[in-house]
């Protein structure tokens, strides 16, 4: 770790300010992750700017009938929201089979989104990574990779976004706000994390000096038939080597709508309308719920290590999207799967 | 015994609980010193080749730096091997030592340390050096090494090589029906302790030191640090009250003490080195090892042979070993037997003893290969074992000093409930789960070690029982103080154990679960020798209600001693002090291992270990659903810190068969999760209910009967949860640890 200066910013124009003037300086909310990267030497910042003050801690209700989650919101107390746990039990579920409670909460719901890839070679300093020094080389393409992607990846770049909560964002249809040196904005949330490219460098769309202020969430649905399903090398306490959300709304004996999402896959929480459509107007069936599967991963390729992880996609998938469909989502405390 | 309710064999808390839930016990990296300085080391980034130039310009501007040692400016350090060899647990071969020349052995070996003002500074500075490398490409894969594996010339002291072999194992084998022969491996592991490894050193003055290192015996720290450093013993004392577990890995010096002595020499200041979570895996581990075991047996599962071969990785330049094949021998009854152990030379720190060594590794391949025979036989895996069982040492042709398993596997299975296991694999299942039972047998030996240990009591009453030894976190503080306790008829309270200082009386490094019988003998035997002398002391007033009395026919209890027959006749602890004419009367004990009775017996412990799994096959996920370990260990001293003890051996195995591994890249040599959120160990949701079972056992290899049980509990775990495994989904999984992959 290096030595750095520390600063807390007490309102958000000045959190952004102080960013933009210094080029060494980055945010710090919960710090379960960016400290841990100090402590490698894999962040090096010259100045942290404390944004835990900033009045970015609540949920409220929008207009439209959704919620508006504070950047600071603590992972627990997100997912342990009277609101979140009666209409978004996928984000409640998919944030408890997350880390551990400890984790859970000092890690903000703005961290989690910016959380860097788990790449083994990105936390060595001692190896080459493109992703930490752009032209440097991708050891992992033929090194250890088994927990990375085989959806979406490039020849530059194979990591994967650890995140579970970001898994069921995605596929509830969140928005991410963001205000920065030129002013408010919001970006789909299937639009602000990106794929590595020749770019791998970039996890995501912000510019410099940008802050997450805020996720919405849209009106509530998928409250009855959903599951987040998370396959990982323990039980407890570990990253997604496979992790599914999935979220059906019935229209009779038929699908009305699917929402499916993995985690653990690629660079972004990876959602496929594709393999949702194909759902549409089915009734729900195993052969449906393959057939799903198999869209999602038509492209998919292995490096190697996480070979396996198409055929555990693949079987997760249609047994998540039975959990759904039954109305019996996974219980994080239970450790066998229904 | 003379106190009514005696402390040993009863679940006691431990003495040094509260010191230790208060953060009030300290650790090596805990002590301060005025002054002090405090130091980072730097790993190389390759794994094999030379350093070409390290650059420490920018390190050098960095603040509070004072000073940065590398190969190019240290002080002179011997070139001999021989002062290095001053280590108890030294391997054959040319030990390491840091910033000795520009050579890279290993990825993570030191290259620089730096020295500054404050911890955060040293890591800074630390974060600044950097150095070019002529590398050459590394082998890190055992697998990779076969070819050039070879029988180790010279034995490890302590570490006996396979015995010959009897009868004709290969053509038995040959000419068997009923046979089987298959390769196994083990993934290499990692200690990691929640203490990492530290040394604080503390500048006397006038050329003193006082060393705190995390150690498994400080006796072994101090004469490698004066041979190294030709330092004068009586001026160095190291002091480690506190190890916040090690499991083999602070048995042997590591660079740490070395490099912070190193400092404070040169700089004539204290210095504290704490190695980071990262480099914990830059030393001693758990071989990676490549096992093949043979079994033939005729049709009514009699073995009628046992071969098994491992070839096991070490470092470049020392020849580690440990005892892998040579349980296939002696565990099970076979006429005809055959053990090959090599070894293979990696591009890698030397490996180490880690928790049951040898043993851990090679019964799991001999078990899970009993288990696919018993499968192959159709026959209970129970009964195979049964059928098979030794009544005596093969190896050595040898009686056991005792060996109550077979009363461990009827108690094991009654509790587990082994018989309502239904023989076909995949025949059982709950839900969507398949379920399995397994089997193992696990055994270690019964060590002991020339021990010598302090009895002294007090005016104010208390006793003080003291031991070089080391308490690792086992609970040796607590059954030392117990067994003064005892022997003074006080309550525990009243009772001071004393551990891990070189001004207490000698003992060795603390490991192969020698020291409980070991120390705790010493400590009963200085205890029996401060009764004579407080005794003849009482004797000596005058008019002494106890004149004639010898030790056999008084009680000591309640402060004061008394004749058995008639306890009027009495005198006080204090009065027996003041006749002594002395505020503290002391004496000692020696303990030794009776060299005859082990000319006769084999001392071996045992266990019975039966897991229950529930595998979701179609998602490759097991859990363990709980663990019966039936252990007999002789006499338990404390079954507190005993089923503790086989607690955390059990799930160390189920980190063995699920989760453990260390993952190196092949063509940079580096292990690449070294760190606890990618290394995994067991999390609470992995671990369900584990019975331990002590089974009774009387055993006459050392006057208290110990056995010592820290090892025993991992033996034979991470088999039977393999073994469950297959029960539940017929599938053999040869590898471990068994991840979802595998079981796709
Ligand atoms: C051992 C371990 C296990 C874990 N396991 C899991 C797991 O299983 N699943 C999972 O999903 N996660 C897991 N995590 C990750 C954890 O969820 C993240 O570390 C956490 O969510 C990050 O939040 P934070 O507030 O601590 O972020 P910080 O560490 O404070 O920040 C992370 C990054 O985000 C930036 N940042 C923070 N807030 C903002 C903002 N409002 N606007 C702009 N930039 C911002 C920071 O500059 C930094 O770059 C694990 C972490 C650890 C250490
Ligand atoms: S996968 Fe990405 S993060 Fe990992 S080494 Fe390659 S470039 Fe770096």
């Amino acid at each position: 770790m290096m030595n750095f200066s520390y600063t807390r910013a007490t309102s958000v124009g000045e959190a952004i300010q102080a960013v933009v003037q210094d080029p060494q300086a980055r945010f710090i909310a919960g710090g379960t992750n960016l400290v841990d990267l100090m402590k490698y030497n894999v962040e090096r910042p010259g100045r942290l700017v404390d944004i835990t003050r900033l009045p970015l801690d609540r949920i409220e209700e929008t207009p439209g009938g959704g919620l508006k989650i504070g950047a600071l919101v603590p992972n627990s107390d997100l997912a342990y929201d009277e609101r979140i746990e009666r209409d978004y039990p996928l984000l409640s579920s998919a944030i408890l089979a997350g880390a551990s409670a400890q984790l859970r909460n000092a890690a903000t719901t703005g961290g989690n989104l910016l959380q860097r890839t788990r790449c083994y070679y990105f936390y060595d300093v001692g190896t080459p990574c493109n992703k930490r020094e752009p032209g440097s080389g991708c050891p992992a393409r033929t090194g250890v990779n088994r927990i990375h992607a085989i959806l979406g990846a490039s020849d530059a770049c194979i990591a994967t976004h650890p995140s579970d909560m970001c898994v069921a964002l995605a596929a509830l249809g969140a928005t991410v706000h963001v205000e920065g040196p030129d002013g408010e904005r919001t970006i789909p949330f299937s639009d602000f994390h990106r794929l590595p490219g020749s770019e791998p460098e970039k996890d995501n769309t912000l510019s410099r000096g940008e802050i997450v202020t805020a996720v919405e969430l849209p009106k509530p649905r998928f409250g009855k038939n959903h599951t987040y399903l998370k396959l990982r090398d323990r039980l407890s306490y570990a990253f997604a080597l496979v992790s599914v959300a999935a979220a059906i709304e019935l229209d009779g004996d038929v699908i009305g709508e699917a929402r499916l999402a993995l985690g653990g896959v690629a660079h972004k929480p990876w959602r496929d309308e594709a393999a949702e459509a194909s759902l549409k107007g089915k009734l729900p069936s195993s052969s449906a719920f393959e057939e799903a599967g198999d869209i999602v991963l038509r492209n998919a390729k292995g490096h190697g290590h996480n070979d396996f992880k198409i055929e555990l996609a693949r079987r997760a998938i249609a047994r998540a999207l039975g959990q759904a469909a039954a109305g019996t989502p996974q219980v994080q405390a239970n450790k066998s799967i229904n | 015994m003379s106190n009514v309710h005696p402390y040993v064999g009863r679940a006691t808390p431990r003495v040094d609980g509260p010191l230790k839930v208060s953060g009030l016990a300290t650790y090596a990296a805990e002590f301060f010193a005025e002054d002090m300085l405090y130091a980072a080391a730097v790993p190389a980034t390759i794994a094999k080749g030379r350093i070409k130039r390290i650059d420490l310009s920018a390190a050098k501007g960095a603040p509070g730096v004072v000073e940065i040692l590398t190969h190019e400016n240290r002080p002179e350090i011997p070139e001999d091997d021989a002062p290095y060899l001053n280590d108890m647990v030294a391997v054959p071969g040319s030990p390491f030592r840091p910033l000795r020349n520009d050579k890279v052995l290993y990825s993570g070996q030191a290259i620089a340390l730096v020295i500054a003002d404050s911890h955060e500074n040293a890591r800074h500075a630390a974060s600044l050096v950097t150095a070019e490398f002529e590398v050459e490409t590394p082998t890190v894969d055992v697998a990779d090494a076969r070819s050039t594996a070879y029988e180790p010339p010279v034995p490890r002291d302590g570490i006996p090589p396979p015995p010959p072999p009897r009868g004709d194992a290969e053509a038995t084998f040959k000419g068997s029906e009923i046979r089987l022969k298959h390769d196994y491996r083990v993934a290499p592991e990692h200690h990691n302790p929640m203490e990492l490894q530290a040394t604080t050193v503390v500048w006397e003055g006038g050329g003193a030191l006082t060393i705190h290192n995390k150690t498994q015996g400080v006796i072994n720290p101090k004469n490698y640090i004066c041979s190294v450093f030709s330092l004068d013993p009586e001026k160095v004392r190291v002091v480690s009250p506190f190890v916040g577990g090690a499991f083999g890995m602070a048995l042997r010096p590591h660079y740490d003490l070395f490099l912070a002595v190193l400092a404070a020499i040169k700089l004539e200041r204290s210095v504290r080195l704490v190695l980071t979570r990262g480099q914990m895996w830059t030393m001693g581990w758990r071989p990676d090892t490549l096992q093949t075991v043979a079994l033939s047996a005729d049709a009514d599962g009699k073995l009628t042979s046992v071969s098994h071969h491992a070839i096991q990785a070490t470092s470049q330049f020392e020849d580690y070993q440990e005892p892998i094949v040579n349980w296939s021998g002696l565990i099970y009854d076979c006429p005809n037997v055959s053990l090959k152990y090599e070894l293979a030379k990696l591009d890698v720190s030397t490996p180490s003893d880690m928790r049951a060594p040898g043993a851990t590794t090679g019964v799991y391949a001999l078990e899970a290969a009993m288990d696919e025979l018993a499968y192959e036989l159709k026959m209970d895996p129970l009964e195979l074992r049964l059928k098979n069982y030794a009544e005596k040492d093969g190896n050595d042709d040898k009686p056991f000093s005792s060996k109550e398993l077979r009363a461990a596997y009827e108690q094991g299975a009654k509790r587990f409930g082994w018989s309502e296991r239904s023989p076909e694999p995949r025949s059982m299942k709950e839900g969507k789960e398949l379920v399995g039972y397994g089997v193992a047998t696990g055994c270690w030996e019964a060590m002991m070690q020339p021990h010598s240990a302090r009895a002294a009591l007090s005016a104010d009453g208390r006793l003080e029982v003291a031991c070089g030894t080391a308490d690792i976190g086992t609970g040796t503080y607590t059954i030392l103080a117990q067994i003064g306790a005892d022997a003074f008829g006080l309550p525990i309270e009243e009772v001071t154990a004393k551990v891990g200082d070189t001004s207490l009386p000698m003992a060795p490094v603390e490991g192969g679960s020698w020291a409980a019988a070991s120390a705790g003998n010493a400590v009963q035997l200085a205890c029996a020798a401060l009764k004579e002398e407080l005794l003849k002391a009482a004797r000596g007033l005058d008019d002494s209600p106890l004149a004639n009395a010898d030790v056999a026919h008084v009680t000591f209890a309640d402060g004061k001693i008394a004749l058995t027959s008639d306890p009027e006749k009495s005198v006080s602890y204090a009065d027996a002090l003041k006749a002594a004419g002395s505020e503290r009367l002391e004496a000692k004990g020696d303990f030794a291992p009776d060299g005859e009775f082990a000319e006769k017996y084999a001392s071996y412990t045992h266990s019975a270990v039966f897991a229950e799994v529930r595998v979701d096959e179609e998602l490759g996920v097991v859990r363990v659903e709980r663990i019966v370990s039936a252990v007999a260990a002789g006499k338990i001293l404390n079954l507190a810190t005993a089923r503790s003890q086989i607690l955390g051996g059990v799930v160390m195995g189920v980190g063995m068969a699920l989760h453990e591994e260390s993952v190196w890249d092949k063509s940079l040599g580096r292990i690449m999760n070294a760190n606890l959120g990618e290394y995994h160990v067991p999390a609470h949701a992995d671990i369900h209910d584990i019975d331990v079972i002590f089974v009774d056992e009387e055993d006459k290899a050392n006057p208290m009967g110990v056995k010592g049980l820290g090892e025993i509990g991992i033996v034979g775990a991470a088999a039977a949860v393999a073994n469950a495994v297959f029960h539940a989904t017929g599938k053999r999984i040869r590898e471990l640890p068994i991840t979802i992959d595998k079981l796709l």
